[in-house]
């Protein structure tokens, strides 16, 4: 079980195997599951050796057992319920909707339903339209649902725990699909190459190349656009000596907009990025949330960067023309700086 | 039987005369199907109903003062106002109003339940109209596939909403579930103690295996689907009427039983009216209505 931790994969692996030793209410459900397959992505592999009767491996019926996931969490247990390509979840948005975010608020806070799903979002591979979105503006949107994205640069088994046993309410966990094989990095003393790692709220990392200083301008994203905005800010930073802070959301709902403040007072400049489709992005809904409330701290308008309202075309000219660029985070940057 | 026909009744009363807010799904013509299914469980049991759940809350809780304080929107219903007609909760009663919708729920409590040791039953109640649902026969093949002890209640009382079931159903009920290896039983009527009676069967089996079983009830829904809408052939209503559930069972007392009956219900459903008519809404506040409090 305990084989060195070095890509993202192996380390939510890892934290779900030291979840299911500690807590045996802890139930992981979904399809393909058993080993030696070990699910879509590998990410449970070997749970279902070690823990046969907790491991349950699913039909294709994805709104048929978050729905009895649900009704699991009802009672006292504390399923973790993987949907295989987050672009499936639709599938179970009633379930979402009308079921496990309601049955707390409804019922007057009589029962919780502590059930969480893992999703995993993101493209870049050429999978084409339904096996590469980033939906997780669909589920901020609903009262009562904790929306949670984890990057590699979190504490992820401290992530995970959180997650799964830290809260009575109903959790969708957004993973990086692209980045299961990215090395795992989670913040240290020493901080990431050019950067200075912070953990500046629970959950909520920023990276500074300037010791948390003075600061041009304020990148928030958060899960697999963090590398890619991180990379933005480097070159950015060594090729116009520019001090782009970048803040990594771990929660995206409930959202802290406090977190913004600090960097915003120093950088009153705000851009928000993120894989997902521009209109009615996340960043729509952050954005004007720090626009009411730091107002005064701003000295431009908010920008977004964010994919083409499209869908990802599976040939990889046109998926890496629909997606966000390191090129499009950096113009946006520039041209936020920019702004007179 | 008599108290749910008269808490209906009421609430039919009070909407009709503007009194109450929002809709209602009453049972009115179901009650023997609500009384003698649930009077077999035990309060560990649970229940999980639909749109139409006030005969099922009132058999299995007895609380039909709690339901016309929640129906009437006041603090100290069911829900404290929040939840209305169609969404009840107690912790061992549930009701949500997206049909189909509680089904997979109803399943997964069961195998908790199951996981934990414990002997419980879930009774989950259907339709004719739910059973449009895809969810549901996800939910059927769970329930066979991984055992879980669900009595599944099909209450066929011919029309979902204002369409009859042969403009909606093709094949039977009951080969719906023997697709999913579910063994059934299937009644044609309203007498509540040939219901009790196979109903008894059916809870015990289930609680003994572990397994899911069905029950499948034929029956007639004599009010509207909720407040007035009702564009059905009075003819046939009437027929109906002869089978009602309530007369079938009074011609097996003898009158001054129920009268008794029928008088003593009267009154607490008046005092229930009466209570929740004078009890306090519930407060606007931020704490009340914050999404998230854990």
């Amino acid at each position: 079980m305990s084989a060195p931790v070095t890509t993202v994969a192996s380390a939510i692996n890892q934290a779900l195997h030291v979840l299911m030793q500690s807590d045996e209410r802890v139930l992981i459900v979904g399809e393909d599951l058993l080993d030696p397959y070990g699910g879509a992505f590998k990410i449970t592999k070997g749970l279902s050796t070690n823990y046969p009767d907790r491991v349950l491996p699913t039909p294709i019926s994805e709104c048929g057992f978050v729905g009895a996931c649900g009704g699991m969490a009802l009672r006292g247990l504390r399923p973790v319920a993987e949907i295989m390509f987050g672009d499936f979840s639709a599938l179970i948005f009633d379930q979402l909707l009308n079921h496990l975010s309601k049955f707390a608020l409804m019922f007057d806070g009589k029962v919780s339903c502590p059930i969480t799903l893992r999703l995993p979002m993101g493209g870049r591979r050429g999978y084409g339209a339904t096996h590469s979105q980033c939906l997780e503006k669909y589920f901020v949107g609903i009262p009562g649902l904790r929306v949670m994205t984890v990057s590699a640069y979190h504490d992820i088994s401290a992530f995970y725990r959180e997650a799964v046993l830290g809260a009575e309410r109903p959790t969708i966990l957004i993973e990086d699909k692209t980045g299961y094989s990215q090395p795992y990095r989670p913040l240290n003393a020493n901080g990431i190459a050019e950067f200075e790692a912070r953990e500046i709220a629970p959950h909520t990392l920023a990276f500074s190349a300037n010791g948390f200083g003075s600061a041009d301008a304020t990148l928030v994203t958060y899960g697999g656009m963090t590398g890619l905005v991180l990379e933005a800010a480097k070159q950015l930073l060594f090729e116009r000596e520019l001090f782009v802070e970048v803040i990594v959301l771990g929660q995206l709902a409930p959202f802290r907009v406090e977190d913004l403040a600090d960097s915003l007072k120093r950088s009153g400049r705000l851009l928000f990025a993120e894989e997902g489709t521009r209109r009615a992005g996340v960043g729509a809904e952050i954005t004007a949330a720090a626009m009411e409330r730091y107002w005064k701290l701003l000295r431009a308008p908010m920008a977004r960067v964010a994919a083409r309202d499209f869908v990802i075309p599976a040939t990889k000219v046109l998926e890496d023309a629909v997606l966000p660029s390191v090129a499009d985070v950096k113009t946006a940057t520039l041209n936020l700086i920019n702004h007179p | 039987m008599t108290l749910i026909r008269l808490v209906e009744e009421g609430l039919l009363d009070l909407f009709s005369k503007g009194r109450l807010f929002g809709t209602t799904h009453t049972c009115i013509g179901q009650e023997a199907i609500a009384v003698g299914v649930l009077s077999h469980l035990k309060a560990s049991d649970i229940v999980v109903s639909n749109h139409r759940c006030h005969g099922h809350y009132i058999a299995f809780t007895d609380d039909a003062e709690g339901l016309m304080l929640e129906v009437m929107g006041r603090q100290g219903g069911v829900c404290n106002g929040k939840g209305g007609s169609q969404h009840l909760c107690t912790g061992q009663f549930f009701s949500n109003g997206i049909l189909g919708g509680m089904v997979p729920g109803a399943v997964g409590m069961a195998l908790a339940e199951k996981r934990m040791g414990k002997d419980t039953v879930v009774v989950v109640f259907l339709g004719d109209g739910a059973l449009g649902e895809g969810l549901v026969y996800e939910s059927l093949n769970l329930a066979s596939l991984w055992k879980a002890p669900v009595l599944f209640v099909v209450e066929h009382n011919q029309y979902a909403q204002s369409t009859p079931t042969r403009f909606q159903m093709a094949g039977t009920v009951a080969g719906r579930f023997a697709a999913f290896g579910i063994p059934h039983a299937e009644l044609n009527t309203n007498d509540v103690t040939v219901i009790h009676e196979s109903a008894g069967e059916a809870v015990g089996r289930v609680r003994a295996s572990g397994s899911p079983e069905c029950l499948i009830l034929h029956t007639y829904r004599l009010s509207p689907h909720s407040k007035g809408d009702d564009f059905r052939d009075p003819a046939e209503i009437a027929h109906w009427r002869e089978n009602d559930p309530l007369k079938l069972s009074a011609a097996q007392l003898e009158a001054e039983v129920a009268s008794r009956i029928e008088a003593e219900c009267q009154t607490r459903v008046q005092q229930a009216i009466k209570a929740a008519s004078a009890a306090p809404f519930p407060e606007a506040s931020e704490d009340n209505l914050s999404e998230y409090t854990s």
